[in-house]
C-alpha cells in the first residue's frame, strides 16, 4: 500500500516511453464548469481552449495528435473537482491537467497533481498562495494583487489621499482588499474605513452609505463580475456618490468588458487595473478579437477568462512541440518555467520561473465613452507585474 | 441624519418589491393550505416577460407590467387546473417535493431560452435620475417603487376589504367548510387567487427588476426572502406579509449599514427568534 | 400491511438484505477505476439514511439536514488540521459535534410544524453556512478548509491515490452505521416514531413522550449526517463551503425521495442512481440535467409517491 505512487508515475513513464516513435496522442484533461449557475464563466473559459487550439492545431508536429478530455465540476464545488480530476489522472491517464474556474476546486487538485506528477495549468483562479500548493502547478491567468496592489500605489500618487474599501467576503475580494492596502498604504495613502459584504446580496446601498458617510477620496471595491458590478455601480450613483465627488476604483472584474453596456452612464470616469481589456489596439489583440467575433458571434466581446484559457492552450502547445509530444513532467515544467510570449493578446506574458506564476503588464483604464458605447480605456502601462504577495512574503 | 433617510428609504423600496411579490403567496398559502415553492417562479418569469419585451419589442414599461401580469396570472389557471389541483390533499412533503420540481424545470427551460446571464434592464427616461423633494433628493426608480407599492396595496386593501370577491375569500381563509356550505364556491375562488396572486408576483418581479436581477437562479436565490417574509407575516394575511417586509427590508438594510460584519446573520437570526414566539406567524392563525 | 409495517415486523435479517452489500463488494472488485465514485455513493447513501431516519420515520419535513452533515465535516476536517490526522477519532469527534448541534436546533425548533418548521430548518443551515464563511480564519472560507492531512487507518492503511483504501473505509463505516439503524427503526423506538408521523395527537394520548422522542431521533440522525460528512472531509481532504447549504439539504432530499422514503433501503437505492446518472448522464447535457430531475420530481410526486422502491413493491403486487 506504500508505494501507490511511485507505481502510478512508473506506469504513466512507461507508457510514455512504450510508445515513442509511433503516432503520438497527448492528452489533456479540462477541469471546468459545464453546468449550474456558474457555467457562464466556465464556457468563457472553454472558448479560449477552442479558438487557440483551432487557430494552432496544425502547428503540432507531425504525428502528435492532442486529445482533450472536458470534466465538469459543477461550480466551486472542491470535492467534485478532485474526483473528476482523480478520475483524469488514473481512469483516463492524462498527461495534463488545466483549467479550473475557482480557487477551491484549484486547491483541491493541487496534491493530486503533486502525487501523481501531473503538471497543472490554472487557467482561471486568482488567489495568489495557489501556485505555492505544488511544484506542478503553473498559472496563465492572474492574481488579486497583481492588479489591486499597483492600483494602490497608482491611487496614492494621483490625488487620491483618503480610500474606504468595500469588498464581497471571499477569497479573491479578501485578497484584493489586502493587496488594495498594503500598496496604498505603502504610497502614504489613508485608509479611512473599510467594510465586508455578503456573497449573496440583493442589495448594495447600507454598504455604499457607510463608504459615503466616510468621505473618502475614492471608494476601492471588488465584487463578483457581472450583476452585481452592475447594481454596485446603480447604487453608487443613485446615493448620489458621485455627485459629491466620490471617485470609484477597483481591478477590472467590477467593469468587464461584456457588462459595460448595462451599467449605463453611471459608469464613466470609473477607473480600473486590470491584465486585459477588449478595447486594447494592440494588433494581436486587433487580430484576437476578430477570430473571438468570427468564431462565437459578432456581438460577442472577448472577456479576461477567454484570454487566461487562450494563453494557457500556447503555454501546453509550447510544450508539446519542444518534447515532440513525450511528455515528461518534469521536463514540461522545465519547458513553462521561463516560457513567454510577446504576441498574447494583453501583451507580453511570461511565467515566473522562480514561482510559476504569470507576470504580465498591468493597465490602468478608465471607462470612457468610444464611438457612442462604453469602453475601458488604457492610460498607463506598469510592465511586467509579478504577483506582489509572493515578492513581499519571499513566497515560491 | 442623512444616512438614516437614506437607509430608510431604500429599505423601505426594497420592502415594497419583497411584499408585493410575497402578498400572493401568502393568499395562497393561507387559502389552498399549499406550501408553493415555486412562487418565485412567477415573479421570475414576470421579470423576464417585463424585461424582454421592452428590450427586444419597444414596448412601453407600463404596458410591458400588465402584460407580464396577465399573461402569468393565465398561466397560473393553466398549471393550477392542470397540476396543482391534483395536489390540494397531498402532504407537505409531497407539495414541497412537486413544487420544487417545477423550480427546476422552469430555471432549465428559462435558462436555455434566454441564457445564464442577467437580463439587461434598462429603464424608462422618465424614471432614471434623481427627484428633489426640497430636503433632499432620491433615486426616481425607488421613490417610484414606494409609490407604487403604496397604491397597489391600498387596490388590494380595497379590494378584499370592500368586495363581494372579498369577503368570499376571507370567508374561505377563515373556515373553508362553513363558505362552501353556504354555497360559495370555493374551487373557483382558489383559481382566481391563485391567479391573482401569481400575477401581483409577476409585476412585482417586473416592478423589482433593477434591484432583484432577472436570471435564471431569480426562483432559488430570492425564494428564501419570499418565504421568510410569509413565514413571518402568518398565511393567509394581508397585513401580515406587510409587517414582515417592512421587517425585513428595514431590518436588514439597517443591520448592514450598522454592523456590516452581522450583515447577514440579522435576517436568519430574527427570523428564528419570530417564529419561535409566534409559530403561525405574527398575524398568522394558529 | 404497508410496506413500512412489513419491514419493521420483518426484523430479523432477510437474504434480500445482503444484496446492497454484496454489489458494493463486487463493486469494489469489478469497477477499479471508478473508486472514488463508488465512495462518494456510500457517503451519501449515509447521508440520506440519517435523513430518512427523520423523514421517512419521524416525519419530520426538514430542508436543513445539510447543517448536520456540513458541521461534521468541518469538525474532522478542523481536528485532522490541527490537532490529529488520525481519522478513527476524527469520525467520533465529528459524530459528537453534529449531535450537539442536532441536539440544540432541535430542542430549540421542534416544537413548531409545517412551514415554521421548515423554514426554521432552513434558517439553521444558512446561519452555519455563513458562520463558516466568516470564521475563514479556521474553516478556511470560501477557498476551503486545506492541510486536512488524514494518516493511515490503524497506521497501516494509507489513503492512496486510486481510492481504494477510501471506498473500503466508507464501506465498513456505512455497514456498521447501518446496522444500527436497522436495530433502531425495528425497535420499540422505531415502531414508536412511526406511531408519531401517523398520528401524534394520539401518540401523546397514549403518554408517549412525543418531543423526547423526535429529540432523540433528530440528534442521532445529526449524529449520522454528521459522520457522512466526516467521512466526505476524511476521503477528499478538503472540505468546502458547499457542505452546508439549501442545495446540499435539497440533493440529498431528491435522492432519498427517488429510492422510497420510510424504508431503509431508499436511500441505497436513491442515492447509487442518482449519483450514477448524474455522473454519466451530466456530461451530455449538463444544462438540462436539472430539467430532467424537475420533471422526475413532478411525476413521481403525482404517480409514484413511494419513490423507486414504492413502485417495486407495486409490480410485485404488494
Amino acid at each position: 500500500m506504500r508505494s501507490w505512487t511511485s507505481a502510478v508515475a512508473a506506469v504513466c513513464m512507461a507508457m510514455g516511453i512504450s510508445t515513442a516513435g509511433f503516432a503520438q496522442t497527448v492528452k489533456l484533461g479540462v477541469v471546468d464548469t459545464y453546468s449550474g449557475p456558474f457555467a457562464a464563466v466556465g464556457e468563457l473559459l472553454d472558448r479560449g481552449i477552442r479558438l487557440y487550439v483551432k487557430q494552432h492545431e496544425k502547428d503540432l508536429p507531425p504525428g502528435v495528435k492532442l486529445e482533450i478530455i472536458r470534466r465538469d465540476d459543477t461550480g466551486p464545488n472542491p470535492e467534485v473537482a478532485k474526483r473528476v480530476a482523480q478520475e483524469l489522472i488514473t481512469r483516463d491517464h492524462v498527461q495534463l491537467l488545466a483549467g479550473t474556474v475557482y480557487t477551491p476546486n484549484a486547491l483541491a487538485i493541487a496534491p493530486l497533481a503533486t502525487e501523481a506528477k501531473v503538471p497543472f495549468v490554472i487557467m482561471n483562479a486568482g488567489t495568489s498562495m495557489i501556485t505555492t500548493k505544488s511544484p506542478y502547478i503553473a498559472r496563465t491567468s492572474f492574481t488579486m494583487w497583481q492588479s489591486s496592489y499597483p492600483l494602490g500605489a497608482w491611487a496614492a500618487k494621483n490625488g487620491i489621499k483618503k480610500a474606504f474599501t468595500a469588498v464581497t467576503d471571499y477569497g479573491p475580494g479578501i485578497d484584493a482588499e489586502a493587496a488594495f492596502t498594503k500598496g496604498f498604504t505603502d504610497a502614504g495613502g489613508q485608509i479611512v474605513g473599510s467594510v465586508h459584504m455578503p456573497l449573496q446580496n440583493p442589495d448594495y446601498v447600507p454598504f455604499m452609505q457607510r463608504a459615503k458617510d466616510a468621505a473618502p477620496d475614492a471608494v476601492f471595491v471588488f465584487v463578483p463580475g457581472g450583476k452585481d458590478a452592475t447594481s454596485l455601480m446603480k447604487t453608487f450613483g443613485d446615493l448620489g456618490m458621485k455627485a459629491a465627488g466620490i471617485k470609484l476604483i477597483g481591478t477590472g472584474d467590477i467593469a468587464t468588458d461584456e457588462e459595460l453596456a448595462n451599467m449605463g452612464d453611471v459608469a464613466l470616469g470609473v477607473v480600473t487595473a486590470f491584465h486585459y481589456s477588449a478595447a486594447a489596439d494592440r494588433p494581436a489583440n486587433e487580430a484576437f478579437v476578430k477570430a473571438y467575433k468570427a468564431e462565437f458571434g459578432a456581438d460577442q466581446e472577448p472577456a479576461f477568462e477567454v484570454v487566461g484559457a487562450y494563453d494557457g492552450m500556447a503555454a501546453i502547445f509550447h510544450t508539446i512541440i519542444a518534447q515532440q509530444g513525450h511528455m515528461d513532467p518534469d521536463k514540461t515544467m522545465e519547458l513553462l518555467k521561463g516560457w513567454s510570449d510577446d504576441a498574447s493578446p494583453r501583451g507580453p506574458i511570461m511565467i515566473d520561473p522562480e514561482t510559476r506564476d504569470i507576470v504580465q503588464n498591468e493597465y490602468i483604464r478608465r471607462i470612457e465613452k468610444v464611438n457612442g458605447a462604453l469602453a475601458n480605456v488604457e492610460l498607463e502601462t506598469m510592465p511586467m507585474v509579478k504577483d506582489p504577495w509572493k515578492e513581499l512574503n519571499h513566497q515560491k | 441624519m442623512e444616512a438614516l433617510t437614506s437607509i430608510l428609504f431604500h429599505g423601505l423600496a426594497y420592502a415594497m418589491i419583497l411584499y408585493i411579490v410575497s402578498v400572493g403567496l401568502s393568499v395562497t398559502m393561507g387559502l389552498m393550505g399549499f406550501v408553493n415553492l415555486a412562487h418565485g417562479v412567477f415573479a421570475m418569469a414576470g421579470g423576464y416577460v417585463t424585461v424582454i419585451l421592452m428590450n427586444r419589442y419597444a414596448v412601453p414599461f407600463a404596458l410591458a407590467l400588465a402584460i407580464a401580469f396577465v399573461a402569468l396570472a393565465l398561466l397560473s389557471v393553466i398549471l393550477e387546473r392542470t397540476l396543482y389541483a391534483r395536489l390540494y390533499g397531498a402532504s407537505e412533503l409531497d407539495q414541497v417535493l412537486f413544487t420544487i420540481g417545477l423550480i427546476f424545470m422552469s430555471v432549465a427551460i428559462v435558462r436555455y431560452l434566454w441564457g445564464p446571464l442577467p437580463q439587461p434592464v434598462h429603464l424608462p427616461h422618465a424614471l432614471s435620475g434623481q427627484l428633489d423633494f426640497g430636503f433632499r433628493t432620491f433615486p426616481t426608480y425607488r421613490s417610484f417603487l414606494i409609490a407604487a407599492g403604496f397604491i397597489l396595496i391600498a387596490l388590494l386593501w380595497l379590494g378584499i376589504e370592500r368586495t363581494r370577491f372579498g369577503a368570499q375569500l376571507r370567508a374561505a381563509v377563515d373556515n373553508r367548510r362553513m363558505a362552501e356550505s353556504i354555497g360559495i364556491d370555493t374551487r373557483r375562488l382558489f383559481s382566481l387567487a391563485f391567479a391573482l396572486g401569481s400575477g401581483l408576483a409577476a409585476l412585482g418581479g417586473g416592478l423589482g427588476a433593477d434591484i432583484l436581477a432577472i436570471y435564471p437562479g431569480y426562483a432559488t436565490e430570492y425564494l428564501v426572502y419570499f418565504l421568510m417574509v410569509v413565514a413571518i407575516g402568518g398565511l393567509g394575511s394581508l397585513r401580515g406579509p406587510f409587517i414582515a417586509a417592512l421587517l425585513l427590508g428595514f431590518g436588514d438594510t439597517a443591520c448592514k449599514y450598522l454592523v456590516p460584519e452581522l450583515g447577514a446573520f440579522f435576517v436568519f437570526a430574527a427570523m428564528i427568534v419570530l417564529l419561535l414566539w409566534r409559530p403561525a406567524g405574527l398575524f398568522g392563525r394558529a | 400491511m404497508s410496506p413500512v409495517d412489513a419491514s419493521i415486523r420483518g426484523h430479523r435479517l432477510r437474504a434480500i438484505e445482503l444484496l446492497p452489500w454484496l454489489i458494493a463488494i463486487g463493486g469494489y472488485f469489478g469497477f477499479g477505476d471508478y473508486l472514488t465514485l463508488g465512495s462518494q455513493i456510500l457517503i451519501m447513501i449515509l447521508f440520506a439514511l440519517s435523513l430518512d431516519l427523520v423523514l421517512g420515520y419521524a416525519g419530520i419535513v426538514t430542508l436543513g439536514h445539510s447543517a448536520f452533515f456540513g458541521a461534521g465535516a468541518y469538525a474532522a476536517g478542523i481536528y485532522a488540521a490541527y490537532v490529529t490526522g488520525e481519522p478513527l477519532s476524527g469520525l467520533l469527534i465529528a459524530a459528537l459535534t453534529a449531535a450537539l448541534i442536532g441536539w440544540i436546533s432541535g430542542f430549540v425548533i421542534l416544537r413548531t410544524q409545517g412551514l415554521a418548521l421548515l423554514m426554521l430548518t432552513l434558517a439553521v443551515t444558512a446561519l452555519l453556512a455563513e458562520a463558516a464563511n466568516k470564521a475563514s480564519f479556521i474553516t478556511g472560507g470560501a477557498d476551503g478548509l486545506q492541510g486536512v492531512d488524514i494518516d493511515p487507518i490503524f497506521g497501516v492503511f494509507r489513503f492512496d491515490l486510486f481510492g481504494r483504501t477510501a471506498y473500503l473505509y466508507c464501506l465498513a463505516v456505512l455497514f456498521l452505521t447501518w446496522l444500527f439503524a436497522r436495530r433502531l427503526v425495528h425497535s420499540s423506538f422505531g415502531r414508536s416514531l412511526v406511531g408519531i408521523r401517523e398520528n401524534a395527537a394520539r401518540m401523546h394520548a397514549i403518554g408517549s413522550p412525543v418531543r423526547r422522542r423526535l429529540l432523540t431521533v433528530y440528534t442521532i440522525s445529526a449524529a449520522l449526517a454528521g459522520i457522512a460528512g466526516a467521512l466526505l472531509a476524511q476521503t477528499t481532504q478538503f472540505v468546502g463551503l458547499t457542505v452546508l447549504g439549501f442545495q446540499r439539504s435539497g440533493e440529498i432530499l431528491i435522492m432519498l425521495v427517488f429510492g422510497g422514503i420510510g424504508r431503509l433501503y431508499g436511500a441505497f437505492v436513491g442515492a447509487s442512481l442518482y449519483m450514477i446518472a448524474q455522473d454519466q448522464l451530466a456530461k451530455m447535457d449538463p444544462e438540462f440535467w436539472y430539467f430532467w430531475i424537475g420533471l422526475l420530481l413532478v411525476l413521481l410526486v403525482m404517480f409514484a409517491r413511494g419513490g423507486i422502491l414504492g413502485l417495486i413493491d407495486r409490480l410485485l403486487g404488494r
